[in-house]
């Protein structure tokens, strides 16, 4: 079988090459759009490993969320990108270098270091092989790994409130309805009775004062 | 030419590696800062997820599901953070970032 080795080498192509492209690219639009690339290779390795199920949500909560977002962000702020992109030049000797340690680095752990071809048989929990992704990953998730599963959906939660009451803020100047304050009105403050005196109409001295 | 654990830790450690260079290569600008974050995020997850693979273990990829979950809310935080600090400055640059310093 020729075609999963095909695969994999045009994913992983296309995932570094649009990688390189997100951190070198001059317009920030293009570098998120290169992002959902990546993210859409990454998946496409996802599924040639046979996590199906985490291959569509990368799909899902990336492209349909995160990029959006960062998408979103770009277009509301309105900045001179060609202006942070000045010191790109002067920081590529040194960010050369610290990348270069960490791939050296990597390498070395690759290197140096072998799987025990015995430790697939201490696994905590094997894939069951006549069931699809899906089904596995919820029997583990929604039993052995409950705890983790909701402190997840705790964090989610605090980024939510947390993104809202950083970006929320209220205007001073900006007449909004009080429910309490309509509620509290009654004849004595919203009515008044004058007696006018026939025949003379209303005159220019008392129209400041009626209206309030 | 078959495929290996090998393979998929290379192209995790390239995607790494490109992720910190965006880091220090994009001083200035924040939001490529966090999209190489999220680079970063993305290889620790084809790690993890390939090891889970080739282990025939499952939990690889429930950790990939919290690292997942763990990096939308570090987008989202981010960038509200990011929305007030350019309210509040009217710039992105993290050279400017130095109110605090004492």
């Amino acid at each position: 079988m020729i075609f999963p080795a095909l695969f994999f080498y045009l994913f992983s192509a296309v995932l570094i090459g649009s990688g390189v492209m997100v951190i070198a690219s001059r317009n920030p639009v293009h570098s998120v759009l290169f992002l959902i690339l990546a993210f859409v290779n990454a998946s496409g390795l996802f599924v040639l490993l046979g996590a199906e199920f985490l291959a569509m949500i990368l799909i899902v909560v990336y492209v349909g969320a995160v990029a959006v977002l960062f998408l979103f962000v770009i277009m509301m702020l309105d900045v001179d990108f060609a202006e942070l992109r000045e010191g790109f030049l002067e920081y590529l000797p040194f960010g050369l270098l610290i990348g270069g340690v960490f791939l050296a680095e990597l390498i070395a752990v690759a290197i140096g270091w072998a799987i025990n071809p015995n430790l697939s048989s201490v696994a905590g929990s094997p894939i069951p092989a006549n069931i699809s992704n899906t089904e596995a990953i919820g029997l583990v998730l929604y039993t052995k790994y409950i705890h983790y599963f909701q402190i997840a959906g705790l964090v989610l939660l605090v980024a939510m409130i947390g993104a809202i009451v950083l970006t929320l803020r209220h205007k001073v100047n900006v007449k909004r309805q009080s429910i309490p304050v309509q509620n509290a009105r009654g004849k004595a403050t919203a009515m008044d009775v004058r007696q006018v005196a026939s025949g003379q109409g209303l005159r220019e001295s008392d129209a400041a004062e009626w209206v309030k | 030419m078959t495929i290996g654990l090998g393979h998929y830790l290379a192209v995790a450690a390239t995607l790494f590696t490109l992720g910190i260079l965006g880091i220090f290569l994009n001083r200035k600008n924040v939001i490529v800062i966090l999209m190489s974050i999220e680079l970063i995020l993305l290889a620790v997850n084809i790690n993890l997820v390939a090891f889970s693979s080739f282990l025939h273990d499952i939990v690889g990829q429930i950790f990939a599901l919290l690292v997942l979950t763990v990096a939308a809310a570090e987008a989202a935080i981010g960038l509200a953070v990011l929305v007030v600090y350019f309210r509040n400055r009217g710039s992105i640059a993290v050279e400017d970032i130095n109110m605090m310093k004492g």
